[in-house]
């Protein structure tokens, strides 16, 4: 029987996946969140003539699997799909898992709730950019890098007419770049590690810049282009204004990230991009039972097969390594989960690729971790959880009083992370002060409840009329095939 | 080795919190050992209801009117012990209401607060009209309902770890991220403290508050409990102006936590939190310890919640709770000394009561141990209650 590969996420990784599911001859449901297949990596402009897509890497690579994927007769693309459970469905004898989407506008006032239903399941549900809080973080104005981006890329549209690009890691390069294509002008980007963090990164990893140097050598030359200066060892210590950014504090910072007393300096800006890495997006995987590793990652084996049979998972959610790896990684998941091996011919360049890139890629995050030294920038007002707007020193004065360890009773007497967005902001950053606190004010020594903040069975709002509405099936609803003798 | 204790405590739920809380006020040296966090099972998976309308007359009634006395004057006590900065408990008698929506559901509900009332539970019937004026966003097909003002709600994380930091003022040790591994013996079968995967603490008594787990724990001690988790699910929504002023749940409620049935059972209870979010149960479901989302029973709650709420409809889930309940086949909690192991207490079996149930909890076992007379009778919670079967040895 033809198997059904059910794929959640139309980035890199997911469009591969399916590319090369339909290429072993399998049936594919593709979900993808936004509109428009591409993810958060390619943007479609939403005016072709108003925007630019050569700063959009490998354009061409998306343009080919879209058009095959959405064309071709064994793929469903469902777009405007949030996934938002995923069950088990134990006593049903059919497919093992059941993915639950809603379709339409998440605004809008009837969406179809579908389940989905096939013999294997990628997981591709990429990351989002992570932002350390500052005091005046929460000014309009201060946006994510990939915020900015994302709105230079779709809409034509600068976050701001004075803009810095601030953080850690090479994705400030493609944020400047983006910025300065839509006429902002970028009066610097500040890159958090040191200028020798960054050469030690980089520059032994000469197979990697010759992989990427077209690529980079298109950013540098944006920036050279727009005399937009990189500069090292610098944070964003603090934004200023009232009702949004009027200019930032700049300050120079160790090896650690601790801000260099007597080294702040004023830059008067209207806007600034911050980012300072990625945070996977897990809550699919974790829901579908998948296992992470020590290093909070899908656990993933060579064919990228998670712990659970019949899932897999590609890209950022098995390692942050950016659209290349998550290609590579997509195309293995989508081969094997239609029933191809690891070992066949075709894949033999993904396996390569991957292998090489993996390794390189992980040299480059070591080069921009954050550094521990950062909760040093925070005042007491400086607000962690922005949706329940819980303070720096509300956060830390509970946990001094209540000395709890675990992050579950963390959050319910502090608040941060029970808001809206369900700790995708603030998570990491509470589990990160929770740690710190223990080292410094005698709070917890460690957190004993092993809980961790991506646990989210409710991966998006759902409404109680669509809970109770019937679920259109889609996928197979057949047996499982033992199409396992193939692996 | 750490210091000797004269009780230790295993689990820091809030039955353990609440023990540690009334033992280190009687003056007895505990130590608090818990495997994960505070309130990291059962107790942080609740509302945190604290209720006398869903009980008949009995020995669970008499032991939850005694803990409501406790919880109306808690939080002035703990101010006491509690270092400051420490959150509000959020205790409040909003009181509940309860109620039918069909003719047959009306006539057994408005038996059943007749049969509550003569033991001492306001139990006001209120007309159509009525409950539409407690509660002005109700389904208007409701035919009665039942207003239970003595009905409360306390943030239950918030105050497990206020029974514990107040523990502690008293000069409790609290031990988290420690599973107890087994017992120190003494002659006979005694317990004379416990084994963890990192160290040996001696006591002179230990006291199994575990929830749902005490059946394990039981058995690594020497001993036998009866206790299992039976499931319940528990949907949050977002934000939105306050709309539900009392708890609400339907009448079905009081006929599924006395229920036996293994299979999935689900009933309203609906009610707002200080935050804003509406928390909606509930569900019923014995499934040993299994965890996963049990979509069939997050339907089933959202169906039932529409019923009585129709404006739920627009609402938006952003967060679900499953957790464990600590199920008794006689419905009775087991508060007292162990029948085979000397110097060794149950504190557990409260099922969904044990936020409720936990303060008299506290201070019954806390009589039990230094032989002052006890705020209840403890009789119908006694452990040696329970028929003990065969396999189960008397440790030498």
């Amino acid at each position: 029987m033809r198997q059904t590969v059910v794929v959640i996420g139309g980035g890199p990784a997911g469009l591969a996946a399916a590319d090369a599911a339909l290429d072993r001859g399998a049936a594919v449901v593709l979900l993808e969140s936004a509109p428009r297949l591409g993810g958060q990596f390619w943007r479609h402009p939403t005016d072709r003539s108003a925007t630019d897509t050569s700063l959009q890497h490998n354009w061409n690579a998306f343009v080919a699997m879209a058009d095959r994927v959405g064309s071709d007769p064994s793929a469903t693309v469902i777009t405007s799909a949030q996934a938002w459970a995923i069950d088990h469905d134990h006593g049903q004898g059919d497919a093992a898992f059941g993915v639950q989407a809603a379709v339409g506008s998440a605004d809008g006032p009837s969406r179809e709730m579908i389940t989905v239903r096939g013999h294997a399941l990628i997981i591709a549900t990429g990351a989002h950019d992570r932002t350390l809080p500052f005091p005046g973080w929460d000014l309009p104005g201060v946006v994510t890098g990939g915020a900015a981006q994302a709105m230079a890329k779709a809409e034509g549209i600068a976050v701001g007419q004075r803009v810095v690009v601030a953080g850690a890691g090479p994705f400030l390069l493609p944020v400047a770049a983006s910025l300065a294509a839509v006429g902002a002008r970028v009066i610097g980007v500040l890159e958090a590690s040191s200028r020798r963090q960054v050469v030690s990164g980089w520059l032994p990893q000469s197979p990697w810049l010759a992989a990427k140097a077209p690529e980079l050598a298109g950013y540098a030359t944006y920036l050279a282009r727009h005399r937009i200066p990189y500069r090292t060892g610098l944070a964003v210590t603090r934004a200023h204004g009232n009702d949004s950014v009027r200019g930032i504090t700049v300050s120079r910072i160790d090896s650690d990230w601790r801000p260099v007393p007597g080294t702040a300096e004023y830059l008067d800006v209207d806007a600034v991009c911050v980012s300072h890495g990625f945070t996977p997006r897990l809550e699919l995987a974790i829901a579908a039972g998948c296992a992470l590793g020590a290093d909070r990652f899908v656990a993933v084996d060579a064919a990228q097969r998670t712990s659970v049979p019949n899932v897999f998972c590609a890209g950022e959610p098995t390692g942050i390594g950016g659209s290349d790896v998550a290609l590579a990684e997509g195309r293995i998941a989508g081969h094997v989960a239609a029933g191809g091996a690891i070992t066949d011919t075709q894949l033999r360049p993904a396996v390569r690729r991957r292998r090489l890139l993996r390794r390189l890629t992980g040299a480059i995050r070591d080069a921009h971790r954050i550094g521990p030294g950062w909760t040093s920038w925070l005042t007491d007002d400086t607000v962690i959880c922005r949706c329940e707007e819980t303070s720096y020193g509300a956060l830390r004065s509970t946990l001094i009083a209540t000395r709890t360890t675990g992050l579950r009773p963390a959050k319910l007497t502090t608040r941060a992370g029970l808001g809206p967005c369900q700790g995708r902001i603030c998570g990491r950053t509470v589990e990160e002060l929770m740690t710190d606190l223990a080292s410094t004010d005698g709070g917890a020594d460690q957190r004993s409840d092993g809980v961790i903040i991506d646990r989210r069975p409710i991966a998006s709002p759902v409404r109680f009329s669509e809970l109770t509405a019937q679920a259109r099936v889609v996928g197979t609803h057949e047996q499982m095939d033992t199409q396992e003798e193939d692996r | 080795m750490p210091r000797p204790s004269d009780v230790i405590v295993v689990g820091a739920g809030i039955v353990g919190a609440a023990c540690a809380y009334a033992l280190s006020r009687a003056g007895f040296v505990v130590t608090v050992i818990e495997a994960k966090a505070a309130a990291s099972g059962t107790s942080g998976q609740g509302e945190g209801n604290i209720l006398v309308s869903d009980r008949g007359p009995g020995a669970e009634l008499v032991l939850a009117q005694y803990s409501l006395t406790r919880w109306d004057r808690i939080e002035q006590e703990l101010a006491e012990y509690l270092p400051t900065g420490f959150p509000e408990l959020e205790y409040e008698l909003k009181g509940g209401v309860v109620v039918a929506t069909t003719e047959a559901g009306a006539e057994s509900l408005l038996a059943f607060a007749g049969t509550q009332r003569p033991a001492g539970v306001t139990a006001i019937e209120l007309d159509h009209d009525g409950a539409l004026a407690l509660e002005p966003h109700l389904n208007p097909e409701v035919t009665a309902a039942v207003h239970y003002p003595q009905d409360a709600q306390v943030q239950p994380v918030i105050a497990t770890e206020a029974l514990l930091a107040a523990a502690r003022t008293l000069g409790a040790a609290t031990i988290f991220g420690e599973q107890v591994v087994g017992a120190l013996r003494g002659p006979g079968p005694t317990i004379t403290g416990v084994r963890t995967d990192r160290d040996e603490y001696p006591a002179s008594q230990v006291i199994i508050a575990c929830g749902p787990w005490s059946a394990q724990v039981a058995e690594t001690l020497g001993s036998w409990l009866p206790v299992r988790p039976r499931r319940g699910v528990l949907l949050v929504t977002t934000r939105m102006p306050h709309k539900i002023f009392h708890k609400v749940y339907d009448a079905d409620y009081v006929g599924a936590v006395v229920s036996d049935d293994h299979g999935l059972q689900t009933s309203s209870v609906i009610e707002s939190t200080a935050a804003g979010t509406v928390l909606v149960g509930s569900s019923r479901r014995q499934s040993g310890f299994d965890q996963s989302l049990d979509l069939h029973a997050v339907r089933e709650i959202a169906r039932k919640a529409i019923t009585i709420f129709p404006f739920l409809a627009d609402a938006s889930v952003m967060r679900v709770y499953g957790g464990l309940r600590p199920f008794m086949p006689d419905h009775l909690p087991v508060i007292g000394p162990d029948p085979l192991v000397s110097g060794l207490w149950h504190a557990t079996g409260h099922e969904g009561a044990g936020i409720s149930l936990s303060l008299g909890t506290g201070d019954l076992i806390t009589s039990l141990i230094t032989g002052s007379t006890s705020p209840v009778d403890p009789r119908p919670y006694a452990p040696a209650r329970l028929p003990r079967p065969d396999t189960v040895e008397v440790p030498a």
